[in-house]
């Protein structure tokens, strides 16, 4: 097993609650095309509230592009994806209404270069909730003594470590207040030190029961908080299981290829 | 194995600081370093000064020891002193170069206009000013105080002929217009250009190549000519407002091109993320995309300020009696024929102190902004 790989998460699954009748997402025979180039192909996805969902496979399969349809940062062209209820359309207003509900965390954490770290927390509830000010604040410094760093809020992103960085990027999307929370590889572009302070991080939010869909090869990760791991290679849906059958028995030939690849290196 | 061969080391006494050597720091080392620093730099720094040596002298006998000051004539001005400058030119044409025309009696609104485009400016400059939300309210209304001051409305104030203005004063008009509207154009430009509108963005793109693809004086022709063609006959569309939108819509399409490269420095990291938070367009470009693109931008941006500054002179070409159609009668008149570089020097003189102020406007806030940056 590869060494970031290998980071030891600590997480106590009795607490993870898994809704038996709230779909929190539903994608129905969804397709992508870049141009001419078929990214996705139909894609069928069913999350219940509750769930923690891993998505892995090689470079290029479609992973981020299928979560950026869950928030229409990318457009799919044909099929249905229904969020907290709402099916997405071209209508502005129900992308905004999903946007609201639906948090994200990019690889390159994406923080406000130009905002100290209070005030990216604080921008979306003022500017889309339109909470006042000194309410967004106290939620921002809640928030941001959950992932550890109040005494950071008012530096500038490009003061803090990386790790620091990826847990501001999500207590901003908590201040939100989401319902999903959505995760595009979070840690890979993160030293090994700081990979564990961000997967701590997330295991405490699936604790607390939040829907979460987390594109990630932390396979540590995977096992300890996943109840699916969905494995995608060329823009299809190729395998998905609980976690200790998809590592220990999975059933298709790329899943075991892809498997060997990143486990025993 | 012995000692000396010994890889191994432990630190035993901490290493205290100690303040750096003399000749690396104070006047001594920069001289060295900047002037001193090698041979050839060392040759070139005494040529300067040789060259200094030789020029300044002369300069300042001309410029100020030798000048005339103030006189009727050039033949006065020749008599007083064969060789020096005559300023007098400037003294005794003084009030032309600053309002051109404007009735005499009338220049204490120009003179009001001007100081309080400085109190409008302030809380746009400075970030620091008292009350800056009341001062901005002022801003705003602004333009409509100055008009009404420079033109007349009519009731309270005297109207003022658009033909009398000239001087500085019209640079100013036109350089402060200018400069105020071609930045929100040329954001709105900018953005329709990037828009995913076809429509937005082809109107967009039309605009700001034909634009930038005509030289400014073809613009002012039209504006001054065509235009009357163009019209319905009869109509009367001030001269100066012509001129005013040309100008702005010519600094405009530049602007836009300006802050199209700011735009494309950021990352798309971060358009996504402020549309994953839910933020619509406008929130997104106001709060998160601009503040940055046109931090980048500020260099660009002064410099098509300054740019069209320094345009402003075209309008001369047209009639105008901006500060170099004010040289021309003078050069032509036979009291002071004769005279050429006073009348330019100082006309040089006056852009450059505006035009390096914004200059150096610029670095401060360059600074200022970069504050929050330590990558
Ligand atoms: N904007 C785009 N235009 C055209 N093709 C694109 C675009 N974005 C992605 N692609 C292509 O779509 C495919 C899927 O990309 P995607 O980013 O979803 O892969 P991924 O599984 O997230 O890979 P990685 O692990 O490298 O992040 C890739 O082949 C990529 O080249
Ligand atoms: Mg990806």
């Amino acid at each position: 097993m590869s060494e970031a790989n290998l980071t030891e998460v600590q997480a106590d699954r009795s607490k993870m609650q898994i809704s038996e009748t709230e779909v929190a997402i539903d994608i129905i025979g969804m397709n992508k095309w870049y141009g001419d180039f078929h990214v996705l192909r139909d894609i069928n996805l069913h999350v219940m509230k509750g769930e923690r969902i891993v998505i892995c496979g090689p470079s290029g399969s479609g992973k981020s592009t299928m979560i950026r349809c869950i928030n229409r940062l990318e457009e799919h062209q044909k099929g249905k994806i229904v969020v907290d209820g709402i099916e997405l359309t071209s209508d502005l207003k129900r992308i905004d209404e999903i946007r609201r509900e639906v948090g994200m965390c990019f690889q390159h954490f994406n923080l406000f270069p130009h905002l100290t770290i209070l005030e990216n927390c604080t921008l979306a509830p003022i500017w889309v909730r339109k909470m006042p000010k000194k309410q967004a604040e106290e939620v921002a410094m809640h928030y941001l003594e959950r992932v550890k760093i109040p005494e950071q809020a008012n530096k500038y992103p490009g003061q803090l470590s990386g790790g620091q960085q990826q847990r501001v990027a999500i207590a901003r999307s908590l201040c939100m207040n989401p319902k999903i929370m959505l995760f595009d590889e979070p840690t890979s572009a993160l030293d090994p030190e700081m990979i564990k302070e961000v997967l701590d991080v997330m295991v405490g939010l699936a604790e607390e029961g939040m829907t979460m869909l987390c594109v990630t090869h932390e396979m540590g990760f995977a096992r300890k908080v996943a109840n699916r791991v969905i494995f995608m290679d060329q823009g299809q849906i190729v395998e998905q299981n609980e976690p200790e059958e998809f590592f220990t028995n999975p059933q298709h030939e790329r899943t075991q290829l892809f498997l060997s690849q990143i486990l025993h290196h | 194995m012995t000692k000396d061969s010994s890889i191994a080391f432990v630190l035993k006494e901490p290493k205290e600081a100690e303040p750096a050597p003399i000749a690396t720091t104070g006047a001594l080392a920069w001289t060295r370093e900047n002037l001193f620093s090698s041979r050839l730099n060392t040759a070139l720094t005494i040529l300067s000064l040789l060259f200094l040596a030789w020029m300044i002298p002369g300069l300042v006998q001309w410029t100020f020891v030798d000048a005339v000051w103030f006189a009727n004539s050039i033949d006065e001005c020749r008599q007083l002193s064969p060789g020096g400058a005559c300023w007098a030119v400037i003294t005794a044409r003084f009030d032309q170069f600053m309002f051109g025309f404007y009735p005499e009696e009338l220049r204490w609104r120009p003179v009001l206009a001007f100081v309080l485009l400085g109190v409008a400016l302030l809380p746009v400059l400075w970030d620091a000013v008292p009350a800056r939300k009341q001062l901005f309210f002022f801003s705003a209304i602004y333009p409509l105080v100055a008009f009404a001051l420079l033109w007349g409305d009519g009731f309270i104030f005297e109207r003022v002929n658009s033909s009398d203005f000239g001087g500085f004063l019209l640079t100013m008009i036109i350089g402060v217009t200018g400069i105020s509207f071609s930045l929100p154009i040329g954001v709105l430009l900018a953005l329709g250009r990037n828009s995913n509108l076809p429509f937005i963005k082809l109107i967009c793109v039309t605009f700001i190549e034909f634009i930038r693809g005509v030289p400014l004086i073809t613009l002012l022709f039209v504006a001054s000519t065509l235009l009357n063609y163009l019209l319905p006959p009869g109509t009367n569309f001030d001269i100066i407002l012509r001129v005013l939108i040309m100008v702005t819509l010519f600094a405009s399409a530049y602007m836009a091109e300006v802050i199209r490269g700011g735009l494309a420095a950021l990352s798309k990291g971060q358009y996504e993320a402020a549309d994953a938070l839910g933020l619509t367009y406008w929130q997104s470009m106001y709060l998160i995309i601009l503040p940055q693109a046109l931090k980048i931008s500020i260099p660009g941006i002064v410099n098509t300020f300054i740019g069209l500054f320094k345009d402003t002179t075209l309008v001369s070409v047209i009639g105008l009696l901006d500060p170099l159609g004010i040289i021309q009668p003078i050069l032509a008149d036979s009291t002071w024929n004769g005279l050429v570089v006073e009348l330019y020097a100082f006309v040089g003189l006056v852009f450059f102190v505006f035009c390096f102020a914004m200059s150096r406007y610029s670095m401060y806030l360059e600074r200022k902004l970069s504050a929050g940056d330590r990558h």
